[in-house]
């Protein structure tokens, strides 16, 4: 075992990082190098680098995880999306609001060109709201073939009752061929139709960007002579194996932030902590619990589109290395604009002309660079009170996002972490790990693989079983994603009463994770 | 004020608005009935907006409301069919046809779907409501504290049953009516009375969409939002601070609790808000500032955007206006029907605007 090394490698807005970790989740080899407009190019490079760091280590390399922003980058600039057909099953009820309702017209364009809503879906209570219309998906995808590259399916209430999605798949098949993937939404969210809805659609167009990366990412590990096995990293902060992410591409989204909170739990040996990432243009707080990153309860927009995905629960402040510092000392102006990535040729400490946080906390002392100094002392007192300033927005978001519990310990990484005082509001002790600039990586390189699930179940007589259920749903859920099938434990069940129901429910979501499987 | 002759895609944003703010926490979400009511208005155009007096005294006015399970709305979403087969009901009770529907519950998401039951059917909304905020039961209305007796319950699931109700009185519509939305899915369309327009003059409380619209206007492009919407309220500010404690529990189809205000620049000042779906009463060391009937609501201090009850959270920065209810509900019919005591508060009623002297 001790020649298991693994790449975690994270690509974010900015900066593309990398780490190798050995068997004993050592640090052997990292990089950071600026985000490539063609993303699979940077990866390659970082690749490179940390091989390079290597040497003749390099063969010991089983396995690559890898955080990537090509899905929402794809969603975002409306590039490389497939054609989806969208079903929806859900008629006499839902048609007020049909499927795709509020896209931004060139998104809808560009991923959705056909859409129906047929009969059939449940009530809350599992009694049917109309017999399910087979003739009419099968009709609706016979027209549409050809036109399309993928399918989307939502059933009214699918979370609870989700045999209707199964068959429309099946439908498809026939029609379409087995060729033509099918995204059925009880796999990707809970209850709320529109969000998941939109979530299933979005993962459907997302098929063939998550063909290009995975080919690209065996290209790119080809290149270097790598045969190993490679993960992505999830919203949730845990891996999926490679299938996995082909037919759930829409999970990556969000990734980034997950990864840097794991990342920093466990280069600081905490488990439950407040994190702040602090990059360029901004700070991200996160909150760890039992280990993992809180998840927000609101619902995520990703393109303009609203969906029900599992998002860490980050609160991000304009404060970061390369923050604009203008105004007076009685009143300083920090940010909200950054000079971003180009802090090596604006900021004053490398002999550009605009003041900004870095310059700030060099003068104050709170970092150095190496082979640059300021060389005059002119804005000093702006520096003073705008790290005051600066100082004041940090505590601000802790308090926030510590829901006013001043007894947790903040973990501070990303390249900025210089900007967190050792001493700030809010904050029982300051962390500041080994490596934490490279800490999302190294997050993706140590996650677990996990398995999710939420149905309705009735409290009282059968609840027990039916928990019991989940939880097996789960378990097989995190083996599918690439988990040790031992190693699997559930860690989270929540329960949420439901209101005015003919019989008295929950909401039940269960979450199991556990380490990878061996190789 | 000014009064709304229709309601377009600017206006309907502005209702939404409003009617958030007069939901009082409660009412449900606006975000979703906003979704489909651009919608409606998008495919078949603007919905027309009359007023009581415009239309003829023995013309007939369906009061709408959907009742239900939040947490079912989300996922069975309103279809085309159910206000269709609910007013081809009416019609057939009434031996004649509607003139216009109105909303039940001018707060919250009741107060935006008429958009869209309206543009289904072709028929204007009257421009009043039957509470003039939101309340969490079918018999707090204001028919109801007016005496109408209940001619007629008809609910409408969205599975295509009509259910309709010769109900005792107001807290048999509530049973009965309920009973009819849990058994076709705890999510329905519900007409409570069917009233000539004569029956509504005095009866439901008028011009409650004119004020949502105004309100939501107010706010928006204003140099200081929530000041806007205080003077037009004619709203006291109990308090502006920043949330610091919330308890909130589901049961019995109730969201229950209180949250707690602690007001800006150290003062020490605390207050209580008790939840019940809405907010409901006020306290600030034991004594009364606020109840209902009179509205209380949490405001986004900065947007100056209404806050429902489930989306409270630690840390916001909030202003806590009340103002005075509909002169209705503060009769004694109506403090019966929706006093505090009616809600279990051991509390006598004070309006709002004697209460003390003013904070701010």
């Amino acid at each position: 075992m001790s020649d298991d090394f693994r790449i975690g490698i994270d690509v974010g807005g900015t900066n593309t990082d990398a780490v190798v970790l050995d068997s004993h989740d050592r640090i052997r080899a990292w990089t950071k190098a600026p985000t490539t407009t063609d993303v699979s190019s940077g990866i390659h490079a970082a690749i490179s680098a940390v091989l390079a760091e290597l040497g003749d280590q390099a063969s010991h390399v089983r396995r690559v995880m890898l955080g990537t922003t090509h899905a929402t980058n794809a969603i975002l600039e409306r590039r490389g999306l497939g054609r989806v057909a969208a079903v929806r099953i859900g008629a006499p009820a839902t048609t007020s609001v049909p499927p795709l309702t509020g896209w931004p017209a060139d998104l809808r364009a560009a991923a959705c060109p056909a859409a129906t809503v047929v009969r059939g879906g449940y009530l809350v209570d599992g009694h049917p709201l109309a017999p399910f219309d087979r003739d009419a998906v099968a009709a609706f995808l016979e027209s549409v073939a050809g036109e399309i590259d993928a399918v989307a399916v939502t059933g009214m209430f699918s979370p609870a009752f989700r045999d209707q999605e199964l068959e429309t798949a099946e439908i498809a098949a026939k029609v379409l061929g087995s060729h033509v993937p099918v995204t059925m939404s009880h796999e990707l969210g809970s209850l709320g139709l529109i969000e998941r809805e939109n979530a299933a659609v979005l993962n459907a167009s997302l098929y063939a960007v998550a063909g290009d990366v995975t080919r690209s990412l065996g290209q790119a590990l080809a290149d270097h002579g790598l045969d190993v096995t490679c993960y992505f990293a999830q919203n949730d902060g845990t891996l999926m194996a490679v299938d996995h992410a082909e037919r759930y591409p829409v999970l990556t989204i969000g990734s980034g932030p997950a990864n840097s909170i794991r990342g920093a739990a466990y280069l600081s040996g905490l488990d439950d902590a407040i994190v702040v990432d602090v990059g360029g243009t901004s700070s991200d707080f996160g909150v760890l619990r039992n280990g993992f990153p809180r998840e927000s309860a609101l619902a995520a927009n990703i393109g303009g589109v609203s969906t029900n995905f599992r998002m860490p629960d980050v609160l991000a402040v304009a404060i970061g290395g390369g923050t604009i510092l203008s105004g007076t000392p009685e009143s300083p102006v920090v940010g909200p604009q950054s000079v971003g990535y180009r802090i090596r040729e604006r900021g004053l400490v490398f002999g550009g002309d605009t003041p900004t946080l870095t310059d700030a906390a060099v003068a104050a002392g709170r970092t150095e660079i190496a082979g640059h100094r300021l060389s005059s002392r002119k804005h000093g007192e702006l520096f003073s009170a705008a790290l005051r300033e600066s100082d004041r927005c940090l505590a601000d978001a802790i308090d926030s996002v510590a829901l006013g519990r001043h007894d947790k310990y903040l973990v501070a990484v990303g390249g900025g972490a210089f900007l967190v005082p050792d001493d700030l509001d809010g904050a029982a002790r300051v962390v500041r790990p080994d490596h934490g600039q490279v800490a999302n990586a190294v997050g993706a390189a140590i996650a677990l693989a996990s398995g999710w699930w939420e149905t309705i179940v009735p409290t009282g007589e059968g609840r027990r079983r039916a928990v019991d259920e989940a939880c097996d749903v789960a378990r097989q859920r995190a083996v599918h994603a690439g988990a040790m099938p031992d190693g699997v434990e559930i860690v989270e069940i929540v329960e949420v009463p439901l209101s005015y129901l003919p019989k008295p429910s929950v909401r039940l979501s269960v979450k199991a994770a556990g380490p990878l499987a061996r190789l | 004020m000014q009064r709304v002759q229709q309601i377009d895609l600017e206006t309907l944003d502005a209702l939404g608005r409003g009617c958030a703010v007069l939901g009082t926490g409660g009412g449900g979400d606006v975000g979703a009935p906003l979704i489909a009511a651009a919608h409606a208005i998008r495919t078949r155009g603007p919905v027309p907006v009359v007023q009581l007096s415009d239309l003829p005294a023995d013309g007939l006015i369906a009061p709408l409301s959907g009742i239900g399970a939040p947490t079912v709305g989300v996922e069975m979403l309103p279809g085309e069919g159910e206000a269709v087969r609910l007013r081809a009901e009416a019609e057939r009770f009434m031996g004649r046809p509607l003139s216009a529907i109105m909303s039940s519950e001018i707060g919250g998401s009741n107060g935006v779907e008429p958009v869209l039951w309206a543009s289904l059917l072709g028929l204007p909304i009257v421009d009043a409501d039957g509470m003039g905020r939101a309340f969490p039961e079918v018999q707090m209305v204001s028919m109801n504290v007016a005496g109408l007796p209940v001619n007629v319950v008809i609910v409408a699931d969205l599975v295509g049953n009509v259910t309709t109700i010769q109900p005792l009185d107001g807290e048999w519509s509530e049973r009965i009516a309920r009973a009819a939305c849990v058994a076709g899915g705890a999510s329905a369309l519900m007409a409570d009375y069917v009233i000539t327009a004569e029956q509504a003059a005095g009866a439901v409380i008028e011009g409650s969409i004119s004020l949502a619209v105004d309100l939501g206007r107010a706010t928006v492009g204003a140099a200081d939002p929530l000041e806007a919407l205080q003077a037009r309220l004619d709203a006291r500010a109990l308090i502006t601070g920043k949330i610091v404690d919330i308890e909130r529990e589901t049961g019995g189809g109730f969201v229950r609790g209180s949250v707690v205000i602690e007001e800006l620049g150290g003062t020490g000042r605390l207050i209580r808000v008790e939840i019940q779906n809405e907010n409901l009463v006020v306290f600030e060391d034991g004594e009364v500032l606020a109840s209902v009937p009179d509205l209380i609501s949490i405001i986004d201090t900065q947007s100056a955007l209404a806050i429902s009850t489930e989306s409270l959270r630690y840390g916001q920065r909030v202003t806590a206006l009340a103002w005075p209810c509909h002169p209705l509900w503060r009769s004694e019919r109506g403090l019966s029907i929706a006093g505090p005591r009616a809600f279990g508060y051991a509390i006598d009623y004070t309006p709002v605007e004697k209460i003390g002297t003013p904070v701010v």
